[in-house]
């Protein structure tokens, strides 16, 4: 097992007052809450300093830390054979569990003698305690997002073993990710999370979607955007150009006179989700200009400018007198 | 062992969720998740209704809820203000999304 210094996380003393732990504990969490935080490494961040002021805000469990001893950080290292006569009772081994976990385990011991409490039962094992929740990030590409997917899941949970311990065991679910799900979308997978005991239903799993960025589209929503490039002339003469969209490509129709920045709209060529209406996909017109002319090219601009009297500045004066 | 295939289900404002499920899916105490009702961070389909349902979005929130209430220590007057305040956030990322998108 890693040692982690939960002090040193908060950054705090080793005898830093409940009142500084709490303070420190509330200075960061304001800054590093995956809520409200926009911070890179936010999320991790978050954890590990809610682990250890999960820990040291508890006197008992504090206790039980600072007994471990003094270690480096992420030193390998085993708890002295008083502490688990004292702590962590049942625990078969230490090998195959976090720091936390041996916290989440003191924490639920306890709960559960607490909860006897001379009860009907009189058995705390008895107790029906439903399944936690789990959280998993999946990464998807753009056309799994697209077109929905299967995914392969290999978490790791924590579970009792039978002489009343905690242990980490290999969890796999394989679910279905349904076509169109979006950047940043939730989706829940019903009674995949932890196993409930005694009679008690197990948790769900709740899956953030990421979708990976595609080099050509762009989504908001269900609507996708593509950058068109044309050529001058083909802005001011009219086109038919191909289109690849995630469906298939599509002959469209530049209109002549065509500007930079127009939108010409694909209906229905978004994201569809279930049966609903789909989106639409958006090709944004861009005009390339050739950055080398041969002198013909040259004349051939020359000869356009003299013939046109348009004045793409025209407005600045009258609008700049306002 | 190879495990079955299971459906992952949209959290969106066509499923609906019970009550229950939604009290189940907060970790939180009934009354607190009924006081985050009352303080309108979390709407039924019917608010008259006898039996509360909702959409499955709320779930979304009502875990955020939960979140912010153990992570800050919040009451859930205090949790039901700073959702509200996550949701001009994500309204504004995806307002920001979406400009982006065609600016390219």
């Amino acid at each position: 097992m890693k040692y982690k210094d939960y002090y040193a996380t908060l950054g705090l003393a080793k005898d830093a007052s409940a009142e500084d732990i709490k303070s420190a504990y509330r200075r960061l969490a304001r800054k590093y809450h995956p809520d409200v935080s926009k911070e890179s490494n936010a999320e991790a961040k978050f954890k590990e300093m809610g682990e250890a002021y999960e820990t040291l805000k508890d006197p008992e469990k504090r206790a039980a830390y600072d007994q471990l001893g003094s270690h480096a950080a992420g030193q390998d290292f085993r708890p002295p054979p008083e502490w688990g006569q004292n702590y962590a009772q049942g625990q078969g081994g230490f090998d195959d569990i976090d720091l936390s976990d041996l916290f989440a385990g003191l924490a639920a011991r306890r709960g559960r003698a607490n909860g006897a409490g001379g009860g009907a039962r009189g058995r705390p094992q008895d107790m029906p305690i439903p399944g936690s929740d789990y959280e998993a990030m999946v990464r998807l590409s753009f056309a799994q997002a697209f077109n929905g997917t299967e995914i392969d899941l290999e978490l790791s949970a924590l579970e009792w073993d039978p002489q009343g311990g905690m242990r980490r065991v290999p969890h796999r679910v394989k679910a279905r990710i349904p076509r169109g799900v979006t950047n940043g979308e939730k989706l829940r997978v019903p009674g995949k999370g932890g196993k409930g005991m005694n009679g008690a239903p197990d948790g769900d799993l709740y899956l953030d979607i990421e979708i990976a960025p595609h080099p050509l589209y762009r989504v908001s929503g269900q609507d996708i955007y593509v950058d068109l490039a044309l050529a001058p002339w083909e802005s001011a003469l009219g086109t038919t150009v191909q289109l690849p969209t995630p469906g298939g490509t599509v002959s469209l129709k530049v209109p002549a006179g065509s500007p930079a920045g127009k939108q010409l709209r694909l209906t229905g060529r978004g994201f569809t989700r279930g049966s609903g209406t789909p989106g639409n996909l958006f090709a944004i017109i861009r005009i390339e200009m050739p950055t080398v002319l041969d002198d013909r090219q040259r004349e051939l601009y020359r000869q356009l400018a003299e013939a046109s009297n348009f004045d793409p500045r025209a407005h600045l004066d009258e609008e700049a007198a306002r | 062992m190879n495990p079955s295939t299971d459906d992952a289900v949209r959290l969106d404002s066509v499923t609906e969720v019970t009550w229950t499920q939604l009290v189940s899916a907060s970790g939180m105490p009934e009354f607190e998740v009924r006081e985050l009702v009352r303080y309108g961070a979390l709407i039924p389909r019917d608010p008259d209704a006898p039996v509360w349902t909702f959409e499955a979005r709320w779930l979304v929130v009502v875990r955020t809820a939960s979140r912010l209430r153990r992570d800050f220590e919040l009451d859930t007057h205090g949790v039901s203000v700073v959702l509200g305040y996550v949701e001009r956030i994500d309204a504004l990322e995806s307002e920001l999304r979406r400009l982006r998108a065609q600016l390219g």
